[in-house]
Order: structure tokens, then sequence, then C-alpha cells
């Protein structure tokens, strides 16, 4: 993109920006409906709301902190490397990684010291998000979203809260809706898996809905 | 899955992958990565190709060391050694076909934490010797690859009418429908090129797999009760 057209967007009103990346990350392009990642989660830890609650929470959290740290590695470490030749790109794929899961470490024995209940709600679901898609998937997106259209800190920042809020919100709804499903009479072939598939497209096309209003 | 698999013959594990342990239908793992480029078959030809090297090999690598890694941290290892086998995934992609390569880069990444991969490692090669091991990935990829492509043809003809689209290979299946230009009786279906496209047809191709698979087991127990 030239500096001309990326000027235009909405780097020029820092508030409406920010507003606009947080709308489109948390729904046009909502990370699990639109991308398709942290299904495995999704579909294994949707079946309760306390759990979908506890999962949720920690994705929002781990993406947020995540995204902001890849985002320091990239900018300040990655991007001068590879001027000396460095393969960069390639490079990210193993440190984001490495980021995500010394962070989830980190974040486990810091929430173990503060707040036990806390740890016993959310700390099962810790471990488990070091292969969340969602999570690394945020990152990579965050690198091409700081390519293509110059994002910087801020808009880093509210990019990672808005998919961990996109995938919050998305698996509460569903497990409100597994809920109302257990008195539903399904297909014996379709239930599990299936009938979660198929509610999360209907979910999906309403999401898909705001892409016309959201433009970035 | 803590007990010692008892599949231990390559081509009974590669097999068992295939259908009756499909990872795809019978467990619904692993459609992270490759689910969102289901909409043009060649995309999704080359992130399966993708998958099934990282698989075989990461499943063989980690059977070969896997006396040598210290079990508390043994995720930490799998992970990276899945992550190099991704890397070179994505340096091949990136010389043989950049096009394609610049729409589905983030995708290619995403491999590394893909349920699948991870999931065979921890479950068989970590307890496992190679080459069982590597018929297990093998058959892992394969039957993930299966289904995703068939997810893949049936999003691509229904939403653009064609298979391979935008490559050398590109086959017109159904003409569709241009106002002015030609007129046919097929109109593309928007929704299969759109992501709600992806869940629709992947639920179908879980229902009729299960579907399959019950009566087959209905009838094994049939035939027992005789």
């Amino acid at each position: 993109m030239t500096p001309a057209l990326a000027q235009a967007g909405p780097s020029t009103m820092p508030g409406a920006g920010l507003m606009l990346v947080l709308l489109s990350a948390a729904l046009t392009d909502n990370i699990l409906l639109t991308r398709f990642l942290g299904m495995c989660p999704f579909l294994s830890v949707s079946r309760q709301i306390k759990s979908a609650f506890g999962m949720g929470l920690a994705v929002l959290f781990v993406t947020t902190g995540t995204c902001v740290l890849n985002y320091w590695l990239y900018v300040y470490l990655l991007r001068p490397l590879a001027a000396y030749g460095v393969p960069a790109e390639s490079l990210k794929l193993i440190l984001f990684i490495i980021v995500i899961a010394a962070f989830v470490q980190l974040m486990e024995m810091l929430i173990e010291r503060i707040s036990i209940t806390l740890y016993y709600s959310l700390g099962i679901f810790l471990p488990l998000i070091t292969v969340n898609c969602a999570i690394l998937g945020a990152s990579l997106f965050m690198v091409n979203n700081v390519t293509s259209k110059g994002f910087g800190l801020w808009r880093v920042l509210t990019y990672g809260f808005g998919s961990g809020l996109g995938w919050f919100v998305a698996i509460m709804l569903m497990a409100g809706i597994r809920r109302r499903l257990k008195n539903a009479r399904i297909p014996p072939a379709l239930e599990g898996a299936g009938i979660t598939l198929i509610i999360t497209g209907i979910m999906a096309m309403a999401f898909v809905i705001f892409q016309g209003m959201i433009k970035i | 899955m803590a007990e010692p698999q008892e599949t231990t013959r390559p081509g009974q594990a590669l097999v068992v992958q295939l259908w009756r342990e499909n990872p795809v239908f019978r467990q619904v793992l692993g459609i992270c990565s490759s689910l969102a480029v289901t909409n043009l078959v060649f995309n999704t030809a080359l992130m399966c190709a993708g998958l099934i090297w990282t698989t075989t090999m990461s499943s063989l690598t980690v059977s070969l060391i896997r006396d040598w890694i210290p079990r508390r941290v043994r995720v930490m290892v799998q992970v990276l050694i899945i992550a190099v086998y991704v890397i070179v995934v994505d340096i091949v992609f990136r010389a043989l076909f950049l096009e394609t390569h610049k729409e589905i880069a983030a995708y290619v990444g995403l491999i590394i934490t893909n349920c699948i991969v991870l999931g065979r490692l921890e479950a068989f090669a970590g307890r496992n010797p190679p080459l069982p091991s590597a018929a297990d990935g093998l058959g892992a990829g394969l039957g993930y690859s299966l289904i995703l492509l068939f997810v893949a043809v049936v999003r691509e003809i229904l939403g653009f009418g064609t298979v391979f689209k935008n490559t050398a290979w590109e086959t017109v299946v159904l003409r569709g429908w241009e106002p002015g230009v030609y007129e046919t009786w097929w109109r593309n279906w928007t929704i299969m090129a759109i992501p709600p496209g992806a869940f629709f047809v992947l639920a179908v191709a879980v229902w009729a797999a299960r579907a399959v698979a019950l009566r087959q087991e209905a009838g094994q127990a049939g035939e027992g009760a005789k």
C-alpha cells in the first residue's frame, strides 16, 4: 500500500481508528467464525457455560498480552535483524510460539500466587492455550497488519484485545446454545461435533453480515 | 490415551488413522489451520501436502529421539520440532508457489499449532518405534486431507463453478451465470465462497461419515450377538 493510501485510512482519526480495529477484529474478522482458529477448544470446551467462560477469559488475556510482546519482538528485533540477512519471516514462527509458551507459563505461576480461586477456575485451561491456534493466529495476522496497514502499538493492542474478545463472545454464545440443545432431538450421527458445526455456521453468517458496515 | 497402542505394524497404523480413527470426523481435531482456505482446491491441496509432510516427519523425528526427551519439557521439544518442519514447508512454498503463498502464508505457520500433529506425537510417536510412527503420522495426514479436499472440491464447484481456480489446471465445471455475457441455469453460491460455507459442508461430511460408521458398528454388534 502506498503511504498516501495508508494515511487516508483510520490513522487520521486515532480514536475512531481504534474503535474500527476493535469492531472488525471482534465482529467481522472474528478469529473463530471467519478464520476458523481455535476450533478444537471451541468444540470441546463449549459444553458448559462455566468452563467456556474460563477458557474464553484465558484466551482474551493471553491473546492481548502475546500480541503486544510479539509486536515488540517483531519490530525491535526481527525487522532490524532482517537487514543483516536473518530469515525473519521464518524465524518469527519459532520465536512467537516460544513467547506464547513462556507467557502462558508465567501467567500460570503468577495467577497461582495472586488468587487461588482464579487459578482453579482458569488454571486448567492455561496449559491448553499454548497450542490454541487462535493465539498464534492473532500474532501472525498482527504481523500482516503491521506490514500492510502500518499498525502501531495502540492498534496492535486493540487488535489483540478485539481478537480475544471475539473468541470469548463466540464461545459464550455457543455454550448458551448448547445448553438449550440438550433437550433437542438430534439425529444420532449428527450429535456432538456435527450439530455444533452447523450452529457455528449459522453464527458465522450472522457475524459476516457486519462486513458491509466496517471496513479498515 | 495413556494406554500403550497395540497397533505397531506400519501398514496397520496407517489404515487405522485413515478411517477408524480418522482425526477429522472421529475426533474433529485440527481443522483450525486449513478450513479457512478450503474455498479453493489448489490452496487446500498445498496446505494438506504441508500437513502430511509435517505429521510424517515430526512423528519420525520424535520417535527416533523419544528416549532422550525429558518428560517435563516434551511438549516444548515437540512444538519446536514441528516448527522446524513447518518452516521448511514455508520456504518451499515461497520458492515454488509465490502467488498462492501470499494468500496462505499465515495459515501455513499455523500448522505448528494444528492439534493433529501434536496429538499424534503425544499419543503415538512418543512411545512407538520410528517406522510405525511415521506411518501413523502419514495416515493421520492423509485421513485429514481426504476430508478437507472433499470440502474444498464441493465449495469451489458450488462457489465459483471451477476446480483449481487461478492455476494452470483451471477447469470450469459449472458455467456461472453472468448478466449480459452468458446465461445458463447455474448461479454460483456466494455462501460457499465465504467462511460459513465451510462449516456447513464440513458438518454434512462429518454427518455422512458418522452415519456410515454407526451403521457399520451396528452391523458388527448384530453379528456379535448371533
